[in-house]
């Protein structure tokens, strides 16, 4: 079975991130990204299953020069190989103009049995990519899987909802999101980095995927990020000394708040 | 010339992640319950961190490292050491005392045995020279292993004996008396006690000062029959086949000094700016950040002299230096780094105030763990003899 998993570069949410104040949009060049940890599970996922098997994981990414950094930390995890799509004018994409790249991609890639995601990127955590490229791709979409397999040419997942657990199938080739309940991601081993230098990463452009760029970037995008405040610092808490009638001034408080 | 390469690089990050993901939440707890992560040992063999220094044919991934095997092996036990210490001594031991004598010393058929679970982490192994009565002068060893028949017979004790009393552990490797030289000295060769063997009995774990997570224990052998074939490398060669890997012992000691050492300046740096007193940070007070400042030079000093007895390692590996050089430069930089650590958790502990006596805050854990670090491998005082001694001085 031939996987492909989507994943995205993204900032490290250890790190002071921001936006650039050109367009509004999330500031990718200078902060610390790394593989959006999300993704690490669907890279897992895919890892078991042609471990389990046959096949080839090829991990695919769109992003700046150091979204290379999300490729290798999968290739180091065990992915056969990667592609890179990096073209300055998909600088500020939407998520429609992001599927229809990665579908491109996919076709040229030659398709795949399965196409994996993460449930959501850590950045900008919108969670419809997924569903656009099954649209793009014409898949069947199988969305927020907590459990996964695969028998024949049929896959099967569970769906945890807030009021019950759905077993979904759909036959394949589909295009299946998982959340951060499906499996425990690998950390690389010594022999996986080593490893990873010597596997093939592809570096393709707009052009080599026929889309012109008028089709993506941002002035492409249905919507526009008009404004960007950043969050003032959380106030100093308040201190209420107990003078016999805390428990009331605490309910009180709660209650102004909201939160009773 | 004075850094490491990318590749050093990349896995010192590796190392770091696994230590924070897989470490760094439990060690509190641990620590305070004396407990051996028996599961944490397989997810470090997963990383391959057994196999650094050990052939592919064992599981190992010596082929891939191109050169600089030790020195990976020495950033993966500062980068443990770095969050726990006692963590650091268990792969630390766990290759050098555990892997290595089977590695150099070991028949085909005890290196297909032992090593591939080794290096998998599914197993232990330890290495027993010290005795009650036996330390530096381990000549001094009492223990006694007879051929009768085709079977070792073994009497004896051991004591302070690393990753030798594990659910996991699979085999001891004791140094005995097996007869007398030629010369009236004792002859003393190495005998590989299988775990579980009848009359191989491993003590309660002791009560240590630190390294609480760390598994020792004393051993006794009486009457304990193992075959022939047991013998590991050379008879009348225990003594000297351990002394070689003493220098790389030396050298792990030091790369887990100098973690401790970083940790005990990122908690000073960081506590000295977030703790206020009148008003403001205490690290605008001299008396505090030029404290902080000594930090950092014994960081530094420390990773120089590790990472060039490190080096040079591999170097003589590769058969371009003297053991000679590495022997002397493994002892300088175990000497430094060990003090220093002493020294950099008593700094740490002092700029936290009454919080670094508290066992809530990391470097209370790290005061209680350095002192041992002037003791193992070698006391400091062992480490000046080597020193004086390869300057030529009749020490």
């Amino acid at each position: 079975m031939n996987i492909v998993v989507c994943v995205k570069y993204v900032p490290d949410a250890q790190s002071e991130r921001g936006f650039d104040a050109s367009d509004n949009t999330t500031d990718r060049e200078n902060v610390d990204g790394l593989l959006s940890e999300l993704d690490e599970y669907a890279v897992e996922e895919a890892l078991k299953l042609v471990e389990a098997g046959e096949g080839e994981v090829t991990v695919l990414t769109i992003g700046p020069e150091q979204a290379a950094d999300a490729v290798k930390k999968a290739l180091q995890m065990g992915a056969d190989k990667g592609v890179h799509v990096s073209d300055a004018a998909i600088s500020g994409s939407d998520a429609p103009a992001t599927s229809l790249v990665l579908a491109e991609a996919i076709r040229k890639i030659g398709g795949a049995d399965l196409v994996l995601t993460g449930m959501a990127s850590t950045d900008g955590s919108m969670s419809v990519v997924p569903a656009m490229l099954a649209e793009r791709l014409g898949l069947p979409q199988v969305t927020f899987a907590s459990e996964l397999t695969v028998d024949g040419d049929t896959v099967t997942i569970r769906r945890d909802g807030d009021a019950a657990s759905e077993t979904i199938t759909a036959s394949l080739p589909a295009l299946v999101s998982v959340t951060d309940q499906i499996n425990e991601p690998r950390y690389p081993s010594f022999k996986g980095i080593m490893a990873a230098k010597k596997k093939p990463v592809e570096r393709w452009s707009l052009a080599d995927l026929g889309i012109d760029s008028s089709q993506v970037g941002l002035g492409a995008a249905w919507t526009k990020v008009e404004d960007v405040t950043k969050r003032p610092p959380r106030q100093q808490g308040t201190i209420v000394p107990d003078e016999g009638d805390g428990g009331a001034r605490l309910a009180e408080f709660l209650a102004s708040q909201k939160f009773i | 010339m004075f850094q490491l390469g990318p590749d050093h690089e990349e896995f010192r990050s590796l190392v770091r992640d696994f230590a924070v993901g897989e470490v760094e939440p439990h060690v509190h707890e641990w620590d305070r319950a004396h407990h051996f992560p028996t599961d944490l040992i397989p997810k470090m063999g997963e990383l391959g961190l057994f196999g650094l220094v050990v052939p592919e044919e064992f599981g190992g991934s010596l082929e891939d490292s191109d050169g600089g095997a030790f020195t990976n092996l020495c950033i993966a036990i500062e980068e443990l050491g770095r969050v726990d210490q006692s963590i650091g001594i268990t792969l630390s031991a766990g290759v050098g005392l555990g892997i290595n004598p089977i590695l150099t010393y070991g028949t085909d058929e005890q290196k297909q045995t032992y090593l591939p679970d080794l290096v998998a982490g599914r197993t232990l192994a330890g290495f027993g020279l010290t005795e009650p009565d036996a330390g530096s002068d381990a000549g001094a060893t009492r223990t006694k292993a007879e051929l009768v028949g085709d079977e070792w017979v073994v009497n004896g004790a051991k004591a302070f004996i690393t990753n030798s009393g594990t659910d996991i552990t699979s085999v001891v490797a004791v140094t005995a008396r097996t007869g007398t030289t030629s010369d009236g000295k004792a002859e003393i060769s190495a005998i590989m006690v299988p775990s579980g063997t009848p009359g191989f009995e491993v003590a309660p774990a002791y009560d240590k000062l630190g390294w609480n997570i760390s598994d020792t224990h004393g051993l006794a052998f009486s009457d304990c029959r193992v075959p022939a074939e047991n013998l590991l490398g050379e008879r009348g060669h225990g003594f000297k086949q351990f002394l070689k890997t003493l220098d790389d012992g030396r050298i792990a000691i030091s790369a887990l000094a100098l973690g401790l050492i970083t940790r005990m300046r990122e908690e000073a740096a960081a506590y000295s700016q977030s703790r206020l007193a009148f008003g403001k940070p205490i690290a605008v007070n001299q008396g505090v950040s030029f404290q902080v400042a000594d930090l950092a030079v014994m960081e530094e000093t420390a990773r120089l002299l590790t990472y060039k007895a490190a080096w040079l390692k591999d170097e003589q590996e590769a058969g371009r230096t003297s053991v000679a050089k590495v022997k002397q430069a493994a002892s300088i930089a175990k000497l430094y780094t060990s003090e220093a650590a002493v020294s950099a958790t008593r700094i740490a502990t002092q700029i936290f105030g009454g919080n670094g006596f508290m066992e809530e805050y990391p470097v209370a854990r790290f005061y209680r763990d350095a002192k041992i670090l002037e003791i193992g491998e070698g006391t400091s005082e062992v480490q000046r003899m080597v020193i004086a001694r390869g300057l030529g001085l009749p020490a």
